[in-house]
């Protein structure tokens, strides 16, 4: 009898050790973030402190916009409910050290893509959810209708700690033209420096000047003009080293932007699950094993499509509807003459 | 000396523990750092900036190193803090004074000014000064000339620039009469010690500072002339000045804010000071007759200066730091420039942050010396 149980016993450690073995294997698969994300039960998510059509807050404190859609994906690919999102507002200056402190997870702050931000401090830029350049907003009373028009001495206002400032001086030093820069830490207060007259220009993203100029005392006064200085490729960050979390936030952007190539929205989700086509099927889950890798379920991409809906529909609602940027521009399909292109979900 | 254990046991261990607390946040930043890919050094400091400051003591442009940036930010800060001091103690000695002036109107003035200013958040003061303040000034084009050559202005206050032909021969005499004035201060002195006799050194000196500049002009070639700002227009509604000197809103909303809230603190200082000083050295000096002006220099001041320099130091230190508020305003100071755009732009967090807190430390520390040094040389000199 003794001398079984101490097979017995040893059996049952084997078989302990392995199974430990295993589970662990499985949960090493899952990233630290996620694993954090899930136990916490939100998505930790940085974004502006009120750019209206990218991340906006009303007078409830609900968040909206396009950036604030990437989190709301990905809060709906891993928790079920694109409302587990806690948002923080940052400021430029403030905005890669909360990332990489550990403070949020997902930095979604209209935040340009460059080599020296990717490489140098510990961020890895995932994708790009809208195309922007850099422009100069003036008053239509100065007459100014280029920027060939500039002379020297012009005052320029603008935010610190944004790719914004070195533009600037590029394109002014390209030109020969004398400039006063005058930074700002926070938007709204470049907004009021310029809306009193403090100076002559308004510079940042061209898709930022249009939402600022709806807070302008009066936003008829001021024009955008036509040059664009710059490319501005806005996207999602996260902290370098968890790649399986930087796949799982790519690919939640990536599914917005396929589902509205392939017409999937969030009203006919649903009824894609039985398209004749293998590639709807894969995006709302109906097919393929998408969401193993992430270590998902296989609904997650629809999850984000019912929840969240396409990218089409996040643009509309966020910046078409509100009269910001009504013409979509290159933040347009590749297929309907935009730069929008995904690689695919296979 | 014979040490014991249980004399020199806590001390060590507390000695142990701050060790160990650095050590452990040191480790830690290094292993987190290491994790996230982020390397840890100064050599950024020698790269170009590649960004350009609004308003610049030394010549800068985006050319420049990072440390050239750092360098400007620097000393735009020491700028308004000394306009800031300089103002704030010059206020504050006036409104402290005035408060316990027999006179009831200036009395409840200065009151009622110390305790509006000082009950208000500085940062909301900077915001009025700015926003609201700035909205009230003119645009370029519709200013008024303020004694026909200077213009106050939404995008700064321009003055005339002054052109100087051999400035330093105007300098030299302006160094000898100051030298000449502090030599018949001492000599003047010793005679009023030795003889008792009072020598006008007030009047004399005051004729010298005058007189040997004027000479400078008259017979040692030197001339000024004045560049006057000049409108330009830059489109139809857009118009700057040009030439002279121009001072950006933004120095003046800080450093106007500064010193209007420092300058009430330092008022109560004075209050306390002169109020500290007993009632019995007025009257006795008084009665040696002395008049109420020589009361003040000569018997109430030097007493009352002992109780009003150690709290107003605390006041210039509270000024100097206060002055990293200009972020909210754009005014590019140490903490806009540096602890801002270049820790933006290279990501360098832990390194720039330490750098500017012992910048911020060293000032301190410096105006603490200096006035540790003026508070002792005022104290009473034991004999």
């Amino acid at each position: 009898m003794f001398k079984y149980l101490k097979q017995l016993t040893s059996l049952v450690a084997m078989v302990a050790v392995l199974f430990t073995f295993t589970t662990e294997t499985m949960a090493a698969k899952k990233s630290k973030t996620l694993k954090n994300t899930q136990k916490k039960g939100f998505v930790r998510c940085g974004v502006s402190q009120g750019l209206p059509g990218f991340s906006n807050a009303d007078a409830a404190g609900n968040w909206t916009g396009v950036d604030v859609d990437v989190c709301r994906a990905v809060a709906a690919a891993v928790l079920g409910d694109a409302n587990k999102v806690k948002f923080t507002p940052l400021s430029a200056k403030e905005r890669f050290t909360a990332l990489t402190s550990g403070e949020i997870d997902i930095l979604s702050r209209n935040t340009t893509w460059t080599l020296s931000r990717d490489a140098d401090i510990g961020l890895t830029f995932v994708g790009v959810n809208f195309y922007d350049g850099q422009g100069f907003m003036v008053r239509k009373s100065s007459g100014i209708t280029s920027t060939s028009q500039f002379k020297d001495g012009i005052s320029a206002c603008t935010n610190i700690g944004t790719t914004t400032e070195l533009n600037m001086r590029d394109f002014f030093n390209s030109k020969g033209i004398s400039y006063e820069p005058v930074a700002f830490e926070k938007a709204d207060e470049v907004v009021a420096a310029y809306d009193a007259g403090r100076c002559d220009t308004y510079t940042t993203d061209k898709s930022g000047l249009a939402a600022q100029r709806t807070k302008m005392s009066n936003p008829d006064e001021h024009i955008v003009l036509p040059e664009t200085i710059s490319k501005e490729p806005l996207g999602p960050v996260v902290r370098q080293g968890d790649s399986v979390w930087e796949d799982i936030v790519r690919w939640s952007l990536n599914t917005m932007i396929e589902a509205e190539e392939l017409g999937i929205t969030s009203a006919n989700a649903d009824s894609m699950k039985t398209s004749d086509n293998p590639a709807v099927k894969r995006l709302v889950g109906a097919e393929g094993e998408l969401g193993a890798a992430f270590g998902l379920d296989n609904e997650w991409n629809l999850r984000i499509i019912k929840q969240v809906g396409n990218y089409g529909e996040s643009y509309k609602r966020n910046i078409a509807d509100t009269g910001i940027l009504p013409d979509r521009g290159p933040n347009e399909l590749w297929t309907k003459g935009g730069i929008l292109y995904v690689p695919p979900s296979r | 000396m014979n040490f014991k254990l249980k004399d020199i046991g806590p001390q060590l261990i507390t000695v142990l523990a701050v060790v160990l607390v650095f050590g452990f946040f040191t480790y830690n930043a290094q292993v987190n750092m290491e994790n996230r890919g982020i390397d840890f050094g100064y050599g950024f400091l020698s790269q170009e900036s590649s960004f350009d400051v609004q308003f610049s003591l030394i010549e800068y442009d985006g050319s420049h190193s990072y440390f050239r940036a750092y360098l400007v930010g620097l000393l735009n800060t020491i700028l308004v803090s000394v306009i800031g001091i300089v103002i704030a103690t010059i206020l504050g000695v006036i409104v402290g004074i005035a408060r316990l002036s027999p006179n009831y109107l200036i009395n409840k003035f200065a009151a009622f000014y110390v305790e509006f200013f000082r009950n208000i958040p500085l940062l909301l003061q900077i915001f009025f000064w700015y926003f609201a303040a700035l909205r009230a000034l003119p645009l370029p084009q519709d200013a008024e000339p303020m004694f026909g050559v200077s213009y106050l202005t939404i995008k700064g206050l321009y003055v005339p620039a002054f052109i100087w032909q051999n400035y330093n021969i105007f300098f030299y005499s302006v160094v000898a009469a100051v030298i000449a004035i502090i030599v018949i201060r001492t000599y003047a002195k010793k005679v009023q010690e030795n003889q008792g006799k009072q020598t006008p050194v007030l009047l004399i000196s005051i004729g010298l500072i005058l007189i040997l500049p004027l000479l400078s002009f008259l017979i040692g070639g030197v001339r000024l002339s004045f560049e006057v700002p000049v409108l330009k227009q830059l489109a139809t509604t857009s118009f700057i000045y040009e030439g002279g000197v121009s001072l950006p809103p933004e120095l003046i909303a800080l450093a106007l804010s500064l010193s209007l809230y420092t300058a009430t603190f330092i008022a109560e200082c004075v209050r306390a000071g002169i109020q500290g000083v007993g009632k019995g050295q007025k009257e006795a000096a008084a009665s040696i007759g002395l008049n109420p002006n020589q009361v003040l220099k000569l018997v109430v001041m030097p007493q009352a200066l002992r109780i009003i320099i150690p709290p107003t130091t605390n006041q210039y230190l509270n000024l100097t730091k206060n002055s990293s508020l200009a972020a909210a305003i754009a005014y590019p100071d140490l903490v806009l420039v540096f602890a801002g755009t270049a820790l933006m732009q290279t990501g360098k967090a832990i390194e720039i942050v330490s750098i500017t807190m012992f910048t911020y430390l060293t000032l301190s520390i410096s105006i603490s010396i200096l006035m540790n040094w003026y508070n002792k040389k005022i104290a009473i000199q034991e004999k």
